[in-house]
């Protein structure tokens, strides 16, 4: 059951980011990133961490994606604006890229322990704590330093936001 | 004119009292008097000098009042009155209707033929309900004129 | 029978009951909302299709049913057909978490009176209602038509910007009671204060006020329905979608209705809880069929209030809408959490 689930949502997180960019339509484009992010917030639930999952939802398929969208819909994506471009250097570069990327993928499966380090939270202790709790004992302590580094970034944005919504016209 | 702004209190700038308020008003209308009228079963009441369905009179020998004088045709706006006069059958006229036919779809009940007529035949009654499924039945001959008169004798609205 | 099979089949039986339950919703709110209207303005609104007029949304529906399946020269075939179909499906998933009573102890067993019992149950709720939106924008952008494309825009920015508000003004209620999962936010409302009942309401007031707001934008209902707006933009992002692909979104609409009005009496409402129930000496299978049914009344009060609402008040302009989401409720929910940490600290 677990298996099966994990190989449908891994088979269609995988062929969805590979019709991102295949897609020529952009809007095409940018559901089949959502379908993907949606896929991988199934891996996540799969893994036990729920909490994680709702987040990957909310924040990158719910918010961010929306605003994607929202900016792509306006776009003119007619044929014409892709003709007339041959991009050989770029297509010679990316076909070197794939390659490198291809063997350092399969020189790191083939040394490296695919499984990885066991942490402290398994699925019966994360079942124990709450998932929850879990993840904010371990963000608010061990990870306290970038968390704040990120919520001051991201309140100096909320207050940018404000400041030029509020500018008198 | 320059607009002035009211300066609003400190309760006006929360606005829920307001909001409370406009449900408060249309709640209270919630529990008034309907104004429906169940149309089939209940009729509406025309108010007087309504202008509907026409009609043709008769005079105290029952034949019909009009002396096709073509007065109610050149009046109408629309152009909906078709009459075709013949020789009068009797002494006290000299033409009358052979053909009297009014196109009640395109006729706007504007009530210029009842005014030009010199010998009050048309007129418009009180009757407004004239749906049908045909265009014909919605060209009205001079028998269905004249019936149409005493349909309106004998209903009451 | 294996256990497995067992709680499969009670799975499926809770399943159907609750989807019945959502379409009877759905089908009672579009009778509700339209003789609702007209006694509030004095009309008697249609009451000619069975008594009272119940039956008529079944009229309408076979009315529907029968109009001529259409599709725009110029519109994206796969993703017009397929923004309905999204829509109504996580309109429906989106329930799937709310918990419409207590334990039910049947033969033996406990059946938990909730289809799935997740330990992120508001994360749920939210992640699949912020997907909610896609059906409205690709609607708008897939049928290649101005107002189609307007409403679905206008609806993007008003779910981002309203989203933020309603996820803030619930995290009062987290920070008392400790915890995602619905089930335990009930729980935690069944206590009393002398006679009062604990309900987060008398909590949270301004957590309260915030988020039925924000569930007004949400749920695109009148104050709030820019993405429709009939006097602007037609219909919005409904203008090219007739016959049964018009009832999805009909649907989906009321359904998501049903499910924020359950949202909020679970959150804010004590959920199924009957105040002052527990000194009665009451069996407890009445006493959960009981509280099923109060849960039902509290939805069916906040259904009508929406309806309501949606009589009352005018459409807000669009950038009055964006003025009040980010600059009004966004500083009060952010209050909100700010108070209620201060008197966590002051009264332990």
């Amino acid at each position: 059951m677990e298996l099966a689930l994990f190989v449908i949502f891994g088979a269609v997180a995988v062929a969805s980011a590979i019709m991102v960019i295949v897609s020529r339509n952009a809007v095409v484009s940018a559901l089949f990133l959502i379908l993907t992010f949606f896929c991988l917030a199934g891996l996540y639930v799969l893994l036990n961490a729920q909490f994680i999952a709702a987040l990957q939802i909310i924040v990158y398929a719910g918010a961010i994606m929306v605003l994607f969208v929202f900016v792509v819909m306006l776009l003119r994506t007619g044929k014409e604006a892709r003709r007339g471009y041959r991009l050989i250097f770029q297509k010679s570069m990316g076909i070197i890229f794939v390659v490198l990327f291809l063997l350092l993928l399969g020189s790191i499966t083939l040394t490296v322990a695919v499984t990885g380090m066991r942490g402290p939270y398994t699925a019966e202790a994360v079942r124990h704590i709450g998932n929850t709790q879990a993840f904010a004992s371990v963000l608010f302590t061990d990870y306290l330093y970038p968390f704040e580094i990120i919520s001051v970034l991201l309140l100096a944005g909320i207050i940018g936001a404000v400041v030029l919504a509020k500018r008198k016209r | 004119m320059r607009v002035v702004t009211p300066k609003l209190s400190i309760i006006d700038r929360i606005y829920i009292p307001a909001l409370v308020k406009g449900l408060y008003t249309t709640i209270k209308h919630f529990f008034m008097r309907r104004f429906t009228q169940e149309y089939p079963e209940e009729k509406r009441k025309p108010f007087p000098g309504y202008r509907g369905l026409h009609r043709l009179n008769k005079d105290h020998l029952g034949r019909v009042k009009c002396v096709a004088c073509y007065m109610c045709a050149t009046a109408c706006p629309s152009q909906c009155i078709e009459i075709e006069a013949a020789e009068a059958p009797w002494k006290d006229r000299e033409k009358y209707p052979v053909k009297f036919e009014i196109n009640t779809l395109r006729c706007i009940f504007c009530g210029m033929c009842e005014e030009a007529c010199p010998e009050l035949s048309i007129q418009l009654t009180y009757i407004y309900e004239m749906a049908d499924v045909t265009r014909e039945a919605f060209v009205r001959r001079k028998d269905d004129l004249l019936a149409t008169n005493e349909f309106w004798v004998l209903k009451e609205y | 029978m294996s256990p497995f099979w067992i709680d499969l089949i009670i799975i499926l039986i809770k399943v159907i009951v609750v989807m019945g339950a959502l379409l009877g919703g759905v089908m009672m709110m579009a009778i509700v909302e339209r003789r609702g209207a007209g006694f509030l303005q004095e009309r008697l609104g249609p009451n000619r299709v069975g008594p009272w007029g119940f039956f008529q949304p079944i009229a309408d529906g076979i009315k529907l049913f029968f109009k001529e399946e259409f599709i725009p020269a110029q519109a994206h075939k796969l993703l017009y057909l397929a923004a309905p179909a999204f829509f109504v499906f996580i309109a429906f998933a989106t329930f799937a978490v709310i918990p419409f009573g207590d334990k039910l102890e049947l033969f033996g067993r406990t059946i938990q009176l909730q289809i799935a019992d997740v330990n992120i149950g508001i994360l749920y709720i939210f992640a699949f209602a912020s997907l909610g939106v896609y059906g409205i924008v690709i609607a708008g952008w897939a049928s290649n038509n101005k107002f189609s494309l307007m409403g679905g825009l206008r609806s993007a920015a008003q779910m981002i910007s309203y989203e933020v508000a309603l996820g803030l003004s619930i995290i009062g209620i987290l920070m008392v009671v400790h915890s995602l999962r619905l089930n335990d936010i009930i729980v935690a409302q069944t206590h009393y204060w002398g006679y009062l009942p604990r309900w987060n309401i008398f909590v949270q007031p301004l957590g309260f006020l915030i988020f039925l707001i924000a569930t007004f934008a949400e749920v695109n209902r009148i104050p709030f329905d820019l993405c429709e707006a009939e006097q602007e933009l037609v219909v919005g992002y409904q203008v090219e979608y007739g016959s049964m692909k018009f009832v999805m979104y009909y649907m989906g609409e009321y359904v998501n209705l049903v499910t924020f009005s359950a949202l909020i009496v679970v959150l804010f409402f004590g959920g199924w809880h009957i105040p002052w129930i527990e000194g009665l000496a009451i069996h407890p299978l009445l006493l959960a069929l009981l509280q099923v049914g109060a849960f039902v009344v509290k939805v069916f009060a906040f259904l009508w209030f929406f309806v309501w609402v949606r009589w009352t008040f005018p459409r807000f302009r669009y950038d009055q809408l964006m003025r009040f989401g980010w600059l009004v409720l966004l500083p009060l929910a952010i209050f909100n959490i700010f108070a209620t940490g201060v008197v966590m600290v002051l009264i332990p």
